[in-house]
């Protein structure tokens, strides 16, 4: 991943490539107007008679002045110019990306919820749909159609390198589009304040050629693995008692869609919704101590004794 | 002796008689009953700079917390919470608390000396406005000291701020601390709106009326209409979430972006309203020091105007990312590139000024000058959002908090310091420090770009607003600390600008009437004035009535020492809205407690909606009846009553 | 040699005269406020209204009884009120009673009936948006009659006690602008809420 995940200074996909000479332009425009307005205040400053205070304002006598007004005239006929370009520029570019170029090639909804991203993947049957997480790859090349929900309060879906910002608002349903230029790893982030942990409500859409979607998508849609080890064994009985409450694993008792689709918890690379890297040594201070990462967050702190903590370890480790 | 129906005034000279005879009529009581019950507007002004100054601490104190806890990523001088009420209460303190009431304490003090008058149309309305706008700011604030204070940012977005998610105090204090902070804003907007048109000197036609009231005018105009919004966004929340409404829950039908439609539709007309008083402060101000007049005044008046209207046209441009329809897009688009056409007619009018006059480097021109290229930048990165495919990249990041601060400080807090430079000799007779003011100057202009001028960089990398840490490895750390390093160093400049006022109010050297030479009525009195401004109403002839004899603009000039004396009782001329021809003399009341009774008994009522005291509620209701009563029954001395025959 | 503008003018009126005055600016501004509140209302019914899905409005066909004999009654209450303010210029005390009186009078049996349409009503103002908008905005409008009940009744009481005269009566006037605004707003929320469904709003 780059330096600056979040930029949108360079695209990957259609929709910020379409932006993206737009934003310089405009960007060009500004700064131009403003090295001029600075050299002529600057320049105007410089001619100033007297430096000082109350004496030698008066000092300096008020006399008839000249008109003046061409300043004016002269200078909204210049400004007028690039203020219509960037309107034609402007609508022909929104004509162009409000929509997607033709018929989307697979369709996601996404909720939003307090701080983590559902994501669900529909298909013909409901055996070839399934929820996961924080993490949503897509095909390169393929307008991908985003169906966005709010599950409480607005969220709102960007990933700066493919596309701009749509909102998530409860009671309405919102479309997003994005499509991916080349593979790649591409950050997102909630950008609607949203409570106490809005800013680690990120993601990741990994763009990747088609093949390897599909053989993605074939994997998740797999029921979890049976536990082999007993100490799996001994996980999974307390992720089903336990973490089921809030947490689903397909294949297993632990059914609830209150928090993240465990499934395939291990196909992540990162957890907590983008905020920590997944490893054993993280995935081990989130399950048990999230509060103290992610203060405010509605998994609660766990309690777990030392062995308990690794059985469950173990047994999320076989969630690939 | 009591005024007859019709009377023909008396023309005098300005004398000593006169003025004593005036001042017992007009002068305050002293001590606390006249400080509680005065209804002198140069009073109240002071009263509304001085509060929203403290405010204006207030508010860069939780900022420059804020810089210290995002200096670095992943630092924990705040928990969330508490940086969620920090940034939230930031934005109410600096949008609600500071930037309309200096304007209005600018305003209040200067309106009536600029058109020749004695006072504002509503006197006892101005010192209710004022106790109002104390008492909702303690209000607010005493819910941020107690732990629950806003804490869903300024602009407040449901559902978030239903009681669903967000259960505690703090969306209560802040739902009803905006209605009883409206209450104030509309009232002193009807002031101001009425004093415009009938309280202007004799022959201050409204083509003489200095940039600095079309400002103030334009905004109360404005505000009277969409206030009343946002105070019914804020009532309608606290319904929602003390009765179970459902005017924005989406599982009662109701709508979440109902809420954004009518806080945008405030919104976008009030950050307006809190830049086109200080834009006419600068067109006032800066030509004093050009040593000429202001270029284009019609075209910088009507363009005050135009903005304002425009301003009307265009919030949904804060709602680009909600999903509305393209077309409806598009229009928004478009007005809101084509509103910096008005905006920048004044920036060349400035610009011109200064090229054809002959300009004098006081602290006051700097302030009023550098904000023209702080104004520009906060403009040109506006413009930059109007564009609904960039705006889609650039809302609700860095940049956009980049923008809002440029046109803030540049377009409210640079000129507004200036502006204190400029008149602080008129109201309190001593001048400030020039040389400390130009270190001021410095510290501000320096430290401000330092601090935000980056943000556009951080924002363009992406950086979301309203996040309490962030990761290191965004490419945003450097950025931050030298943001951070920049507001402590602007901070520095504002402490600065404070040190100046008190160290030049105790010992500052003696002003004089017209320390400038400025051409407007307020310089032709004492500084600071006599409590009833003008021992005589004088007699406007051109747009700069102290400057006629350079400028030979017209060939009457103003009458200044002689006019009408209009001294048989507490009186001051009404004039026709256009031509402002003499049309009724008007007797104004006298201090009166009945302002401040009707400010506790409406902020009683608040604390028990707050509290849920419903016995309070019907008590403090009844409270209100009363003062009100008590304010409007109709007076002999105002000749709202029938007058006794005479013999 | 530039002479002084100096303006001499003769006779001018000494405080509010008739209903000429500024109290009456005073008074036209709040009006425009308060009418700018309930623009607002009006808004939020018509947004939530245009995009909600049938079944949104509870009673597709309002019930015109008691809403529209009350709503004449209001506005005819409005003339009465002017009959009275004309009893003031008049001079004329027992007039200026009996219009303020019956104003009064008038208002009160429409804020009555509108509280018993309220209490017959199955539905109650936290059942959906509906039922929230509808009993807010008329919530709203009653406290406006209040005030303004208020207002008639203190003016009510000054002019019996021969406060006013036919010059010194802006009181007066300006206390019935603000019930002539009460009545008109009126006329725009029955309009909305009792009329246009039927003219086939978010059915």
């Amino acid at each position: 991943m780059s330096a600056t995940p979040l930029d949108y200074l360079s695209s990957a996909g259609r929709r910020a490539d379409v932006t993206l000479p737009l934003t310089w332009w405009v960007l060009g425009v500004s700064v131009a107007v403003c090295v001029i307005i600075a050299a002529l205040l600057w320049l105007g400053i410089r001619r100033a008679r007297a430096t000082g205070g109350a004496a030698e304002t008066r000092a300096t006598p008020v006399e008839r002045p000249s008109d003046g007004l061409r300043w004016i005239t002269v200078g909204l006929a210049i400004s007028a110019v690039p203020l219509l370009a960037t309107l034609i520029w402007t609508m022909a570019a929104l004509a162009q990306i409000s929509g997607p170029p033709r018929r989307p090639g697979l369709t996601i909804d996404v909720t939003g919820h307090q701080w983590w991203w559902e994501v669900q993947y529909q298909g013909a049957e409901p055996s070839d749909t399934f929820t996961t997480a924080n993490e949503i790859h897509i095909p390169v090349g393929v307008p991908v159609l985003v169906r966005l929900r709010g599950g409480d309060v607005i969220h709102s879906f960007w990933v700066p390198k493919l596309a701009g910002k749509t909102d998530a608002i409860p009671g309405q349903n919102n479309l997003a589009w994005i499509q991916a230029r080349r593979p790649g790893r591409y950050r997102g982030q909630c950008t609607e304040y949203c409570g106490t942990q809005h800013a680690r409500m990120g993601f990741e859409v990994v763009a990747e050629p088609r093949d390897a979607f599909e053989r993605w998508r074939t994997a998740q849609l797999q029921t979890a693995p049976p536990p082999v080890t007993p100490a799996q064994a001994r996980g999974l009985a307390l992720v089903s008692f336990r973490c089921g409450l809030c947490h689903a694993v397909r294949g297993t008792d632990a059914a609830s869609h209150y928090g993240p689709d465990l499934t395939h918890l291990m196909s992540r690379r990162m957890i907590a919704a983008g905020m920590l890297p997944n490893n054993a040594g993280t995935l081990a201070g989130w399950t048990q101590n999230p509060q103290a990462l992610k203060p405010g967050t509605l998994m609660p702190d766990q309690h777990l004794s030392g062995s308990e903590l690794a059985d469950v370890g173990a047994y999320l480790e076989t969630l690939k | 002796m009591k005024p007859a129906a019709f009377r023909t005034p008396e023309i005098g000279d300005d004398n000593g008689v006169l003025r004593a005879r005036l001042h017992a009529i007009w002068e305050t009581q002293p001590g606390w009953r006249g400080w509680l019950s005065t209804v002198d507007h140069k009073e109240i002004g002071l009263r509304y700079i001085v509060t929203a100054f403290v405010m204006l601490a207030l508010g860069g104190i939780e900022a420059l917390v804020i810089r210290l806890q995002l200096a670095g990523p992943d630092l924990h001088l705040l928990t969330p919470d508490q940086y969620n009420q920090f940034f939230s209460t930031h934005g109410m303190t600096m949008i609600f608390l500071y930037a309309s009431p200096i304007l209005s304490g600018f305003s209040n003090y200067l309106w009536p000396l600029i058109f020749g008058s004695r006072d504002m149309a509503f006197p006892r309305l101005n010192a209710f406005s004022y106790w109002v706008y104390l008492f909702a700011a303690l209000f607010l604030y005493s819910g941020f000291l107690i732990g629950a204070g806003p804490n869903d940012g300024w602009f407040n977005y449901v559902p978030y701020s239903e009681k669903d998610y967000n259960p505690g105090l703090n969306q209560d204090f802040y739902a009803l601390g905006m209605v009883l902070l409206g209450i104030s804003t509309s009232v002193g907007a009807a002031n101001f709106i009425v004093t415009f048109f009938k309280m202007r000197a004799p022959g201050m036609s409204i083509n003489r009326v200095p940039i600095f009231a079309w400002g103030t005018l334009t905004a109360s105009a404005a505000n009277l209409v969409v206030v009343p919004a946002v105070s019914l966004a804020f009532f309608l929340l606290w319904l929602d979430r003390q009765f179970a409404t459902d005017f924005f829950r989406p599982a009662g039908g109701g709508q979440p972006l109902l809420w954004q439609h009518l806080f945008w539709l405030f919104g976008h007309p009030w950050v307006y309203a809190i830049v086109l008083p200080a834009m006419g402060m600068v067109s006032d101000g800066l030509p004093v020091f050009c040593r000429r007049p202001l270029v284009g005044y019609s075209v910088v008046a009507l363009s005050t105007i135009a903005t304002m209207i425009l301003g009307f046209g265009v919030w949904v441009h804060h709602m680009f990312a909600t999903g509305l329809p393209g077309l409806s897009m598009s229009f928004f688009s478009g007005a809101s590139i084509v509103i910096t056409f008005p905006s920048a007619v004044a920036v060349f009018a400035w610009l011109a000024t200064i090229w054809t006059g002959r300009p004098v480097v006081t602290t006051a021109f700097l302030f009023f000058a550098s904000m023209i290229l702080l104004f520009v930048i906060g403009g040109v990165s506006g413009f930059m959002t109007a564009s609904v495919p960039v705006d889609w990249q650039l809302t609700d990041t860095y940049f956009v908090v980049a923008h809002i601060h440029y046109v803030l400080i540049g377009i409210n807090v640079f000129p507004v310091v200036g502006a204190a430079y400029f008149w602080f000799p008129k109201m309190t007779g001593r001048m400030m420090d020039e040389r400390l003011g130009r270190w001021n100057f410095w510290t501000m202009f320096l430290g401000f770009n330092l601090g935000f001028l980056p943000m556009h960089v951080t924002g363009l990398l992406g950086m979301p607003r309203r996040v309490y840490t962030y990761s290191d490895g965004m490419g945003w750390d450097i950025l931050n600390l030298v943001t951070s390093i920049g507001s402590f160093v602007f901070a520095i400049g504002v402490l600065l600008f404070f040190i100046n006022c008190w160290k030049s109010l105790r010992s500052g050297p003696a002003a004089g009437d017209n320390p400038w030479d400025g051409p407007t009525l307020e310089w032709a009195v004492s500084s600071p004035p006599p409590p009833y401004n003008f021992a005589v109403i004088p007699t406007v002839a051109s747009r700069h009535p102290l400057w006629e004899d350079q400028l030979e603009e017209s060939v009457a000039r103003t009458s200044i020492h002689r006019g009408m004396t209009l001294d048989q009782a507490k009186e001051t001329i009404a004039t026709t809205p256009l031509d402002a021809l003499p049309e009724r003399i008007v007797e104004m009341p006298g201090d009166s407690y009945a302002p401040l009774l009707l400010a506790i008994a409406l902020a009683v009522l608040f604390v028990a909606l707050l509290l849920k005291l419903t016995v309070l509620v019907v008590i403090a209701l009844a409270a209100v009846f009363l003062a009100l009563l008590l304010w409007l029954w109709p007076r002999r001395e105002l000749l709202e009553r029938r007058e006794p025959a005479h013999g | 040699m530039a002479e002084l503008a100096l303006a001499t003018p003769r006779d001018l009126p000494v405080g509010p005269i008739g209903r000429s005055g500024l109290g009456w600016w005073g008074v036209a501004t709040l009006v425009a406020s308060e009418a700018a509140l309930f623009g607002y209302l009006l808004f939020s019914y018509y947004y939530i209204g245009a995009t909600a899905l049938p079944g949104w409005l509870l009673e597709p066909r309002p019930k015109l009884l008691p809403a529209l004999p009350n709503t004449i009654l209001l506005v005819a209450s409005s003339f009465v009120a002017i009959y009275g303010e004309k009893g003031v210029e008049k001079n004329n005390r027992a007039q200026a009673l009996i219009g303020l009186g019956g104003a009064i009078v008038m208002g009160a049996i429409f804020a009555a009936v509108q509280g018993y349409e309220w209490w017959e009503k199955p539905y109650q103002f936290g059942t959906t948006s509906y039922a929230s908008l509808y009993f807010v905005t008329t919530g709203i409008h009653m406290a406006h009659v209040f005030v303004g009940l208020l207002v008639l009744a203190s003016l009510f009481g000054w002019a019996a006690v021969d406060f006013f005269s036919p010059r010194r009566r802006i009181s007066v006037s300006n206390g019935v602008l603000y019930w002539h605004f009460v009545d008109v707003v009126w006329l725009f929320v029955f309009t909305t809420y009792y009329l246009t469904p039927y003219l086939g709003f978010a059915q």
